[in-house]
């Protein structure tokens, strides 16, 4: 089977609009977490990685949403440093979110076509048509798994020769709707995440949207790879995960297996690392049962917040740029072990030479994911 | 790759009633949609008190789920073997509305939880305790095609051994439950899993046997 090519990516988020500004921010330490006192997002003051309103879209444009236009923004940038044919028949565009332009719930007057307007087809279609794309966008709307989801399933429909290009895209917007809901199950921290620590008191949560352009064209070849990945269940809870960590480390053995790899292979870890309780808990527990306890790890919420179906792709477009630079991240907001198992959490800009990373994530109704890229 | 594999268990709620491979196995008309699946449930003698805090969205792919499998071998297979690949047009939006009613009053956990469509297949992994892979995909109508591109990827690189996949949407007082059961051996009844036969399932036709 063909091997897949990260041909181009982007980050757009409140601290940077391409990929190589988001790392040099990143590696000096900034974050986009600021602390928010606005009554339209909650009603006390709030800790989040929002974008500047104004600055964020065009908001003379009435035809796209605030979700759309992040989407339009990322994938502008990402299929411009690429050569690829984006109006190909051999070209797909895939979507992820989790809620997309559910805000307009919230701001816009109930009435019959705002059930299609919400609908995340219409986003997907909306933002097809504005760049060309010939072939039906594919949405993938998985909880927080969303954004490795999305690259895995771009990797395989490219693997199967039904294309040869895909433009995956990711992004969320906070809103109240998203903001209560988590403020609801109190797993919102009282400052900014401090993933894996003993101190870490909850989510923080982000906007953003990542693109990240792959292709099996073997002009390409000197490019990082995307190897295989996996998706488990827990079948346990739907909001809490698993006790044990035994179904994402499951999902962790499936993509090196499907990789050809074994655990000495992988030299970075790019958790999920949420800094709730339970998360980091039952991901430290997964990394160490996967034979990764001394493995570097990190977590990229303390810059960027939790930013939902974005996640998976900006943390892996990040995780790329730390092989192509050989440097791996420190993890913002961790100062001290605050998990079971003593896992390898990076505390440093650390240089060192990086070939391969594993990228994982879980979410909500029990799902895990786990990918592997590779030089 | 030219592997085949088969349609071994189908099930479809539409229009108030429950078909299992294509015959009629519950009907109850002139109830609005909550009091419809609470009666299906009744008469399918089930006895599974989480279903009760489930949102309509789970209540509907939950029971699809119930009657799919009902009969089945698919306790044969090993957690890790049986996936979920389930598709929609209004994702979780039928609940999204509810929520959103509850943030101006105290907003609900109980309520927000189910603001997300994969908790569906949540809720019929741990009842089932299926660990494999799943997927949530939206779509504007049934992408026969694609699904069958994708779960026969599942299947041909033995991803998965058994999958359920198809279509679960509820908005208010429209839905459509159509779930398939797809296995790599051919079964009694079994019809190849083609995405002709899955629409001709998925619209509710009598299917070519031969």
């Amino acid at each position: 089977m063909p091997a897949v090519y990260i041909v181009a990516d982007n980050i757009y988020s409140p601290i940077g609009t391409t990929t190589a500004q988001n790392f040099e921010r990143v590696k000096q330490g900034i974050s986009g977490i600021k602390k928010h006192t606005n009554a339209a997002l909650s009603d006390g003051s709030v800790y989040a990685s929002l974008f500047n309103y104004n600055e964020s879209y065009n908001n003379k444009s009435f035809k796209y949403s605030k979700f759309e236009s992040l989407l339009i923004a990322s994938v502008e940038e990402g299929v411009n440093q690429s050569e690829i044919d984006i109006t190909s028949d051999k070209t797909i565009i895939i979507v992820s979110s989790t809620k997309g332009n559910i805000s307009l719930l919230e701001s816009d007057p109930d009435n019959p076509d705002l059930k299609e307007r919400i609908a995340l087809h219409t986003s997907a279609k909306l933002v097809a048509e504005h760049f060309g794309f010939v072939n039906q966008p594919l949405v993938v709307s998985n909880a927080c798994i969303s954004g490795i989801m999305a690259i895995l399933t771009a990797a395989r429909l490219l693997r199967s020769g039904q294309y040869e290009n895909a433009v995956v895209v990711g992004a969320d917007v906070i809103s109240k709707f998203v903001l209560s809901g988590f403020q609801s199950f109190q797993a919102i921290g009282a400052g900014p995440c401090k993933p894996f620590d003993i101190n870490r008191t909850g989510i923080t949560l982000g906007e953003g949207a990542a693109t990240m352009v792959l292709s099996t064209n073997l002009k390409y070849v000197d490019r990082i790879k995307v190897l295989s990945g996996a998706v488990s269940n827990d079948a346990n809870h739907i909001s809490a995960p698993s006790r044990t960590g035994k179904e994402l480390c499951g999902a962790i053995e499936r993509a090196l297996t499907k990789s050809g790899l074994v655990p000495d292979d992988i030299d970075l870890v790019s958790a999920h690392g949420t800094a709730t309780s339970y998360n980091d808990e039952m991901e430290a527990k997964a990394i160490a049962l996967a034979g990764l306890s001394d493995v570097p790890a990190n977590s990229l919420k303390g810059y960027y917040g939790h930013t939902l179906g974005a996640a998976g792709l900006i943390e892996s477009i990040l995780s790329i740029q730390s092989l192509k630079q050989n440097v791996i991240l420190p993890t913002l907001g961790f100062e001290t072990i605050g998990v079971s198992e003593p896992i390898n959490i990076c505390t440093s800009l650390t240089s060192k030479r990086l070939k391969t990373c594993l990228k994982t994530a879980s979410g909500f109704g029990g799902c895990n994911a786990a990918i592997v890229f590779s030089k | 790759m030219n592997i085949n594999n088969y349609i071994t268990s189908n099930c479809t709620i539409s229009k108030y009633v429950i078909y299992r491979n294509e015959v009629p196995v519950f009907e109850n008309r002139g109830i609005d949609l909550p009091a419809f699946l609470l009666a299906a449930y009744k008469h399918l003698g089930l006895n599974y008190p989480k279903f009760y805090k489930m949102d309509k969205l789970s209540k509907l792919g939950w029971l699809a789920s119930e009657v799919l499998l009902n009969g089945t071998s698919i306790k044969q297979y090993q957690p890790e073997e049986v996936g979920l690949i389930l598709s929609n047009a209004n994702a979780s939006l039928d609940s999204d509305q509810k929520y959103i009613q509850s943030v101006s009053d105290i907003p609900s956990p109980a309520l927000f939880v189910y603001t997300l469509s994969n908790i569906m297949i949540g809720e019929i992994c741990i009842r089932n305790n299926f660990k494999g892979e799943d997927a949530f995909f939206i779509f504007e109508k049934f992408d026969a095609a694609f699904i069958e591109t994708y779960v026969n990827d599942l299947l041909n690189n033995d991803i998965l051994k058994a999958c359920i996949c198809g279509w679960v949407d509820v908005l208010g007082e429209d839905y459509k439950a159509v779930l398939f059961l797809v296995e790599k051996e051919e079964k009694d009844n079994s019809v190849p899993f083609t995405k002709k036969n899955l629409d001709t399932i998925f619209d509710n036709l009598v299917i070519d046997k031969i």
